[in-house]
């Protein structure tokens, strides 16, 4: 019989879930999902196993073997080419001890987002050496712990700039030279927000060397001004004036920026930027065909609290030694729902610590020699272009040359691609070419005879033209910190990224039974196709003809994404749920405008909903309407209606979550979404719950218009310790025409809008085209190796883990929300404010205690303040399971011993958790509890112990006192 | 100096002459929790009824400071400013703005506002 990776990604085998089967109290998974899905909502008469899922595209499983011979095909039929394209993406040398140790290895790429800090020191620091890397590199005060991507972060800057300008002006002046795919963005975002773009060409109004100083531009009345520097086209200038201009206006300045040129050039916060953006991607990150990538953003001094996304700070733990955490958490979205600033949730963690890891290996010595010698085989570039008669557009540039060749562009372009070299045609009469740290002269002989052929002058070796003026050179220091300049070797290097993940607790530790974050296995299987060549080493704008093997990819897995979903047409373009969010309200927002209905600006949302729903909402322009839930968590039908009724005339959507955010599988689903139907609204189905659901239901036959999902839940990418996420927007055919696109993308592959007039901006919300291209292997692998039978068997399996674990944990602890037959979905609610009121013990002290166990929390105090959501997914097996059940009813125990007056309130394992090594062996024992109890408190733990490296973290302490970037060594003595 | 009115925003008023000082009650920073930043509105900003003129911020949550009366800001507290503990410490003395005013609206007695409370 075939092997079935199925068998492998389900944890629990038939036996396993015989005996969880009896726990929970029915004959067979399908009896259960019977009793838990209701009938109204499921796909199919026959049921599970009757291989008649309607999943009919989805081609039978593959085995691991036959999914990377297939893989390996679509590999071969992308063709990688020396990519001298620039506009934001550039080669770069991943180095192995970075690929192998961060980007390859579980430690790292398995763990969650950092929110028990006591947990994710490892990946703090590694975040904290980035936020010091970007700030001392930009010349600002603090940086945070990444961005989507470098045209979402310029969106980013935009929202910062309008809300901390005291300018009553709608206005922001946009560089003319800025990159297209930002440009775009821009546009787009701005226009549902009534921000008004003016392009200004700024660049102007400095003086590139050797030309005579053209007039300064004058700046409008404007809050913000956006410059990019170096400009897309290369052009190197100096912003001072610009910068003073747009202050004596009360407008903030937004620069976009180069790291690796920053480490030659004057930093943004020394020319007068209030903020700057960009991509670390050339700091070691693959290209990807367009990502992952870490966006970053930093701020000047005064600005922090403005942030957008995560930050990490230093606190101190109970023992007063210093600690990192992700500061002013209150500030994000999920908190602050409609009075949210931005939508921004996941981050870029994984390429974020890659790129933090190459500055830490090369030190700011090693970058600055890279930097000097990408500039160099520019200047060698321009000087042998000169020679051979051609004509530059510009002489002050860092790494990227534009040529003018009248009338000569696409053929020169055609005949570098003749040579595997790939430029960029800006015009019929322009071509661009960017050197990185892997140009060689070789590839600069093969550009030359592309402009010259024969003809071509030889490339010299003599002392070059400087590119860079005397004015712009930078003369501050950077990355200063010994972290910078202490592991160079990589013996060194390789110990440091060992030191760092040892501290933290990932899946390949245990369980991490997060609610709502599906954090299952990520198979070595499909994880292996993400640093082959041909998927890494492709540059987004690679002509069509280069990429051929991704774009089938990339459609097949829509194929199957739209499938099993029950929609016709998806984007895999945006970088986050978050991001799938917005671009499905704008899509719903095209839609009614595009109806004559512009009026429809009123969302509802229940108020169970995630706050990151709100947050999308208004910056898709929307109006949020909260919409009252029942004791049960469920929508309120009554209130619903009533809303409606009220809003009849200007509603434009409902945004709903299903299964409901408190793991319940509402019944009334169809008359909700029929109601909104009704009055002319659009249904917005969240898909954060969909791993409880895949092969049941499909949002689609729910009677959803639109939906996100998140691959990186349901479809096995790997979490990276906090992004890169892929939040996938699924939609109708009737709104196909509004979900993103790209103007640079090589084919518009979202089925359904042949023909359909797309606006210029093409409804992008992403920097690239394809979002993050060189991830979408995992989820492809996962969907071909599980085939349709192997996906509802994993659900069955979620929704029988969580019903297992609900089960056995009743009698201690209440489980909240369960619907029909006391069943959960594949999540279930354990609420401790029975125990807070009796014993005085918090969802905090339980949360910290079960890492002395040796387990992640579970998602705390959501979607209901002082309960745990627990949700264990098909991974795990039943060992594992009852290892983490086994720890609640022990905890339980603690706290009832707590209740009882055998410990204090103040002075018990449970308040004093998480325990270290140092706090157990320092010093004299003074606890009422013994140590072995402190570290030890179940069987076998002995033989698997993890040790937190932190005690419990003081989480006011680091806002009140808010320090982001690496503490001096001493610190730490 | 009169005694100590209420808003429903969990807001204390102490009325002195046409000047009114403002703080969180002792019941919302207990809800808040632990307080780690507070934006207050600077000396001159002109503040009506009902809207919001500051935040404070704590580990849990971000809460909004309404203005209750429409009028002037004579001055912040930038002793809490600096150091924001003092809200948890003593709401009731860890004023934040004094309010030159031009109405008094009704506000609420200490016994309308315990029972408001009184969950």
């Amino acid at each position: 019989m075939r092997e079935l990776f199925a068998d492998r990604h389900i944890g629990t085998d038939s036996a396993a879930q015989k005996s969880m089967l009896d726990a929970v109290g029915f004959a067979s998974v399908d009896a259960l999902m019977d009793a838990a899905v209701p009938s109204a909502i499921r796909v199919a008469e026959h049921g599970p196993g009757s291989g008649d899922v309607r999943a009919s595209s989805l081609p039978p499983a593959a085995t691991e073997r036959e999914a990377l011979a297939e893989l390996r095909a679509l590999a071969r039929r992308n063709r990688v080419r020396r990519s001298m394209i620039g506009l934001g993406y550039v080669d770069t040398i991943t180095p192995a001890v970075i690929q192998r140790n961060v980007l390859e290895n579980p430690s790292w790429y398995t763990a969650y987002t950092p929110y028990q800090p006591e947990i994710s020191q490892g990946r703090l620091e590694a975040l904290i050496n980035f936020q010091t890397m970007v700030a001392d590199l930009t010349g600002l005060a603090t940086a945070n712990a990444s961005m989507l991507d470098e045209a979402t972060a310029v969106v980013e800057g935009m929202l910062l700039a309008r809300r901390a300008s005291g300018s009553g002006s709608n206005v922001f002046v946009v560089d003319a030279d800025a990159l297209p795919q930002t440009k775009a963005l821009l546009a787009h975002r701005a226009e549902a927000l009534g921000i008004e773009l003016v392009t200004l060409d700024l660049s102007r109004s400095s003086s590139p060397q050797g030309v005579s100083r053209p007039a300064p531009v004058a700046l409008p009345d404007c809050f913000g001004v956006f410059v990019q520097y170096p400009g897309a086209s290369g052009l190197l200038w100096d912003p001072t004036e610009v910068a003073a201009q747009a202050h004596e206006r009360g407008a903030l300045v937004v620069a976009a920026t180069d790291l690796l040129a920053l480490t030659l050039v004057t930093a943004p916060g020394e020319f007068g930027a209030d903020v700057a953006v960009g991509s670390s991607q050339r700091f070691g990150v693959p290209m990807g065909f367009g990502g992952p990538h870490a966006g970053f953003m930093a701020v000047r001094a005064g600005l922090e609290r403005q942030l957008p996304g995560r930050l990490v700070g230093v606190s101190l733990d109970a023992a007063g030694y210093p600690a990192y955490r992700l500061s002013l958490q209150t500030r994000e979205q999920h908190i602050r729902r409609e009075k949210a600033t931005s939508n921004i949730c996941t981050a870029q963690v994984l390429l974020a610590v890659m790129a933090s890891m190459y500055a830490v290996y090369h030190g700011p010595t090693g970058l600055k020699r890279i930097a000097h010698e990408t500039s160099r085989q520019a200047n060698l570039l321009a000087e042998a272009l000169l020679a051979g008669g051609a004509e530059l557009v510009h002489d002050s540039f860092f790494d990227t040359v534009r040529v003018r060749v009248p009338g000569r562009a696409a053929e020169v372009v055609a005949a570098a691609a003749e040579r595997d070299v790939l430029l960029w045609q800006v015009d019929a009469d322009t071509v661009h070419v960017t050197c990185d740290e892997t140009t060689t002269t070789e590839d600069l002989d093969a550009v030359l005879a592309a402009f010259f052929g024969a003809d071509a002058p030889a490339v010299s070796f003599k002392p070059v033209h400087r590119s860079i003026g005397p004015e712009l050179h930078r003369a501050s220091e950077y990355l200063t910190h010994p972290v910078f300049h202490t592991h160079h070797s990589e013996t060194g290097m390789m110990r440091y990224l060992k030191y760092l993940a040892d501290k933290d607790y990932a899946l390949d530790r245990g369980m991490i039974p997060l609610g709502s974050c599906t954090m299952k296995l990520n198979a070595a299987t499909e994880m292996a196709a993400v640093t082959w060549p041909e998927f890494a080493g492709l540059h987004p704008f690679a002509p069509e003809s280069d990429v051929g093997g991704y774009l089938d990819l990339i459609e097949q897995l829509q194929t199957w994404l739209a499938e099993v979903t029950g929609y016709d047409a998806i984007s895999l373009q945006p970088n986050a749920g978050s991001q799938g969010e917005l671009a499905g309200l704008l899509a719903i927002r095209g839609f009614h405008r595009s109806r004559g209905e512009a009026e429809r600006t009123v969302c509802l949302i229940p108020s169970s909903a995630h706050g990151t729903n709100a947050a999308s909402a208004v910056l898709a322009g929307m109006r949020v309407v909260v919409v009252a839930c029942d004791a049960l968590g469920n929508v309120d039908l009554d209130d619903l209606r009533a809303k409606v009724t009220e809003h009849a005339n200007d509603l434009a959507a409902l945004m709903i979550t299903y299964p409901s955010t408190h793991g319940v599988y509402e019944h009334d689903i169809r008359e909700i979404t029929s109601a909104v139907h009704a009055a002319g609204g659009q249904v917005y189905i969240d898909g954060a719950n969909l791993n409880a659901l895949l092969g049941y239901a499909r949002f689609g036959d729910l009677g959803g218009d639109v939906s996100h999902l998140n691959l990186h839940k349901t479809f096995c990418i790997p979490h990276g310790g906090g992004g890169p996420g892929v939040g996938p927007v699924a939609a109708k055919a009737h709104l196909a025409a509004f979900l993103p696109g790209h103007p640079l993308q090589q084919r518009d592959v979202v089925a359904g809008r042949d023909g359909a007039a797309m606006p210029e901006h093409a409804n992008i919300v992403s920097a690239a085209p394809y979002g993050s291209p060189s991830i979408l292997p995992i989820s492809w692998a996962y969907v071909r190796m599980m085939g349709a039978d192997g996906l509802q068997r994993a659900t069955g399996a979620a929704v029988l883990a969580a019903n297992y674990v609900a089960a056995r944990l009743r009698e201690h602890f209440p489980v909240l929300y369960a619907g029909e037959h006391g069943l959960v979905a594949h999540e279930c609610i354990l609420d401790l404010r029975p125990l807070r009121d009796a014993t005085g013990v918090t969802v905090d002290d339980v949360a910290k205690r079960l890492i002395d166990y040796g387990f992640h929390a579970p998602t705390m105090s959501f979607p209901v303040a002082g309960t745990l959501m627990v949700e264990p997914t098909e991974s795990e097996d039943l060992a594992e399971l009852d290892r983490f059940v086994d720890a609640m009813i022990q905890i339980k125990a603690e706290a009832d011993a707590v209740a009882a007056g055998t410990w204090p309130r103040d002075d018990n394992p449970l308040v004093r958790a998480p325990h270290t090594a140092h706090a157990v062996i320092a010093g004299e024992w003074e606890r009422p509890y013994s140590r072995e109890q402190a570290v030890y408190p179940v069987p076998g733990l002995e033989h698997r112990k993890y040790w937190p490296p932190v005690r419990r973290i003081d989480q006011a302490y680091g806002d009140r006192n808010l320090v982001c970037a690496c503490p001096p060594v001493e610190a730490f003595a | 100096m009169s005694e100590l009115k209420y808003t429903a925003e969990h807001e204390w008023v102490a009325v002195d002459g046409d000047v009114a000082t403002v703080g969180i009650t002792a019941y919302a920073a207990d809800k808040l929790g632990d307080v780690v930043y507070v934006d207050l509105p600077s000396a001159g900003a002109s503040v009506a009824a009902g809207k919001v003129v500051g935040e404070i911020e704590s580990t849990k949550s971000v809460g909004e400071l309404f203005a209750p009366v429409d009028g002037e800001v004579v001055e912040s507290n930038q002793a809490v400013v600096d150091d924001p503990s003092l809200v948890n410490a003593d709401a009731f003395a860890a004023w934040l703005i004094k309010v030159r005013f031009t109405a008094l609206p009704t506000l609420l007695s200490a016994d309308e506002y315990a029972a408001l409370t009184n969950e």
